[in-house]
């Protein structure tokens, strides 16, 4: 198909959903149902698994259309380690029952998803990590501590890397399972952060029996579907195609409208902020566009970096617009940490709470010195740095 | 916007781009661009004569007024490949004194004055600044008189004047402010060269003194701000793609030297605080190639130019000015020699920021049009 065949049949494909399904009135569910059944849920991924099997930079056109037409999209943000890393993995490396088994559920919001890889350990260098799965007949059998695992305790299913062989050098001995949050042995315990809620935890496996189908890959081809998952999470944090004028720039426009200071300086500023975060979105748009079917390469790592540069840049922008109030928690948000039962309750959305998240853009998904030095070697081609753990079997590398 | 925005060049687009390439790769070497910097009238001939030889100088312009009829993106091409190498040629005051003619101008006037600066028969360029800050100041008038105007007054910053054979004059009258085609052989015309930042980038102060034409020279009888605005942002555009081009050569540039250059016994690039800065180039590179190809597509479209050309200038210029800089700390003590093609591409970085309006101008009119 060509691509203007493609961009045909997925806006025909919208209008019959948008005319069968109307938004207005169709519950949230069956809205998804229906969007993934059309193949509108990853227009990139095959038919039948939530795809249309044309090129992925027609996802911007279906999240423009859905959001134009009051469509219920908010699954993506919710479940974004799901419907945003864990369909990449599984549309990359899952066999056809575990794409058929894990996609549509996790896209109707179902079944909630979260990611485990860093460990107390382990953070930057994630290959490094300790936590072991042993052999057991049909089963492996999970022992160690994971952490910062965002949303584990709500999540249905998580992506977990562990160690089976450490004999082997850290990137060859891992193996990659989806496995079961409300399994036995899995213990999840709330961590808190800045902002004074527990949206990630700490997660403690103790003997977790994995059936060898929740295998995603070979044994021992870990690392490879770790790093689909880190190309994911990048692409699902820098490279997610939004909409002019949305997210923390939107807000602080709309601030700036409201109630902002009305100097020059302060304008300009924030017309400068405006055309950075423009120029970042429209670099996303080319790389979608450049990017093939499948797997995004590591220009997806631009996206990330910049975002989380400009993102802090912009909310400590807006609270600055605030003035004196800017030095003030507004009512109906509270610093303290959240009790563990209520930590789901909703705050308010404040500057003041987007400005503390921010700091987080630059440590979570990959550390912006962490993605500068991918962009460097991987596609710039400069020389790594001198290894110190190079083909040493892992349990032989210094730890701390 | 109701268009989905797209990037991608076509196979035929991505062949200008290496035929351009390729030509100033073999006709521009960077040694006569250096000792061109030591003039006051920049030129390369050989650069402009094969442009024009390749019908690239009327490229997006109306076939019926002997262009090549293809649309901006095309010249926008051209502007890349120019940046890359800091060509000196008069391109840019070229294609904004044609575009003046072409927004103001009438059938007949368009007819007779355009062909000869698409063919690149006649080297033109657009008179309109007079003062370093207050960019709509305009002293120089024109006043009626027997078949025709007279002109009197200065204009400065007036790119590649030195080389020009005709200006494309803005004058204020007693009917409004009017666009004048003057050539520079015209009695009472005196053209001085400018000592400039950018030598690869001539610019000139225009006299005017009495200066008599035909009444057939003012292009329009109605008000010419948007014209001149249109001509202003035809330019702002092109300079964005030359500062993308430039900014792209200068990483290149330093990663080929990072990855080369060993200290401590190892590849510079290998020490984070370097590669680190080649990254930040890239991430700048890229959004300014983002925004400069948008602004390229959308040159023809009233609302969304009005919002991408001042982003272009918002972006590109300071993408340039940063890459530009980088460039030279890279390279330590040989980049800051005059030896050195950094130099060339730093002070066209900064120049260009300046040129046609400073960068804040741009972010207030990009503010009022995103309604903040
Ligand atoms: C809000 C939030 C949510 C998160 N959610 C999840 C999740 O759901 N699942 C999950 O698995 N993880 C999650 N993380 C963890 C995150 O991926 C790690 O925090 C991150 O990879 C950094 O690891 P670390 O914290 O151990 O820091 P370290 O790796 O110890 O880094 C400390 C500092 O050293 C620097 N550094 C380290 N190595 C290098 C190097 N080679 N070159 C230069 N500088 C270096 C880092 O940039 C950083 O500044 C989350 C983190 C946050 C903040």
């Amino acid at each position: 198909m060509s691509s203007s065949d493609e961009a045909t049949l997925v806006n025909k494909t919208i209008d019959t959903l948008l005319e069968q399904f109307p938004p207005a009135e169709t519950e949230a569910k069956a809205f998804w149902a229906a969007q993934f059944d059309a193949g509108l849920a990853w227009v990139d991924f095959r038919i039948g698994d939530g795809g249309l099997g044309v090129s992925p930079s027609l996802r911007e056109t279906v999240t423009r259309r859905l959001s134009e037409a009051d469509a219920p999209i908010w699954n993506i943000a919710a479940n974004l380690l799901g419907i945003g890393m864990g369909a990449g993995v599984l549309a990359a490396h899952g066999t056809e029952a575990q794409r058929k088994r894990w996609l549509r559920p996790m896209f109707l919001m179902e079944e909630i998803w979260c990611q485990m890889f860093s460990e107390p350990g382990a953070g930057s260098d994630v290959a490094s990590l300790s936590m072991s799965a042993v052999r057991d007949g049909d089963e492996w059998i999970l022992n160690g501590q994971k952490v910062w695992t965002t949303l584990a305790h709500i999540s249905k299913w998580g992506m977990i890397v562990t160690r089976t062989d450490p004999d082997q050098p850290k990137h060859r001995g891992l193996t990659y399972f989806i496995v079961d949050m409300e399994a036995e042995g899995v213990d999840i315990r709330p961590l808190y952060q800045i902002t004074g809620e527990a949206e990630f935890n700490e997660v403690f496996f103790d003997d977790v029996r994995v059936n060898d189908d929740q295998r995603i890959d070979d044994v021992g081809a870990g690392w490879g579907v770790a790093m689909t998952t880190l190309m994911n999470e990048r692409v699902a944090i820098g490279g997610r195609i939004v909409p002019r004028n949305s997210g923390t720039i939107g807000a602080a426009m709309t601030l700036w409208n409201e109630s902002g200071p009305s100097d020059i300086a302060t304008r300009r500023e924030l017309a400068r902020l405006w055309a950075e975060v423009e120029a970042m979105r429209l670099t996303t748009l080319r790389a979608a566009e450049n990017m093939q079917a499948g797997v995004p390469g590591p220009e997806g790592s631009t996206g990330k970096l910049t975002w989380a540069a400009l993102n802090k840049e912009v909310t400590s922008f807006s609270v600055e617009m605030l003035g004196l109030d800017g030095a003030t928690i507004p009512e109906g948000y509270s610093l303290e940490p959240t009790s563990y039962e209520t930590r789901e309750v909703e705050r308010v959305m404040s500057p003041q709470r987007s400005f503390l998240r921010a700091r987080a853009n630059s440590i979570e998904g990959g550390t912006s010195q962490i993605m500068r030095n991918i962009l460097g070697e991987r596609v710039l081609g400069l020389p790594g740095e001198p290894r110190v753990d190079k083909d040493i079997p892992w349990k032989d590398v210094p730890r701390g | 916007m109701a268009e989905r925005i797209t990037f991608a060049r076509t196979e035929e687009q991505t062949m200008l781009a290496t035929t351009v390439r390729d030509f100033l790769e073999a006709t521009v070497d960077m040694d006569t661009v250096r000792e061109a910097s030591l003039t006051e009238n920049a030129f390369n001939r050989e650069a402009w004569g094969g442009l024009v030889e390749m019908g690239l100088v009327g490229l997006h312009i109306p076939e019926q007024y002997g262009g090549a009829g293809f649309s901006f993106i095309e010249t926008a091409i051209v502007f890349e490949e120019l940046g890359r190498r800091v060509v000196p040629v008069p391109l840019l005051s070229s294609i904004m004194a044609s575009a003046a003619i072409l927004a103001a101008g009438s059938e007949s006037q368009k007819e007779m004055l355009v062909p000869p600066i698409a063919s690149g028969e006649s080297t033109a360029t657009l008179a309109v600044f007079e003062h370093a800050h207050d960019l709509d100041a305009c002293a120089t008038v024109a006043n009626r008189v027997e078949n025709g105007w007279s002109l009197t007054g200065t204009k400065r910053y007036v790119t590649d004047a030195p080389n020009a054979d005709q200006f494309v004059v803005v004058a204020s009258t007693d009917e409004g402010t009017r666009l004048f085609v003057v050539d520079a052989s015209t009695a009472g015309v005196t053209i001085a060269p400018t000592p400039s930042l950018d030598a690869t980038r001539p610019l000139g102060e225009l006299g005017l003194e009495d200066v008599h034409v035909d009444s057939d020279a003012c292009l329009s009888e109605s008000d010419t701000t948007a014209a001149i605005r249109k001509a202003l942002d035809v330019g702002v555009v092109a300079l964005a793609q030359e500062q993308a081009g430039g900014a792209q050569r200068c990483l290149e540039m330093s990663v080929e030297y990072a990855k080369s250059r060993y200290q401590f016994g190892r590849a510079i690039g290998s020490f984070q605080a370097v590669k680190h800065m080649c990254a930040d180039m890239l991430v700048a590179a890229e959004h300014a190639k983002s925004v400069a190809t948008h602004a390229a597509r959308t040159i023809d479209d009233a609302d969304e130019s009005a919002i991408s050309v001042p982003l272009a200038k918002s972006v590109c210029s300071d993408a340039y000015i940063k890459a530009a800089g980088d460039t030279i700390q890279i390279h330590g003590g040989i980049g800051f020699t005059w030896e050195h093609d950094a130099h060339l591409y730093f002070k066209r970085a900064k120049s260009t920021a300046l040129l046609l309006g400073s960068v804040n101008s741009y972010r207030d009119r990009l503010a009022d049009a995103i309604g903040i």
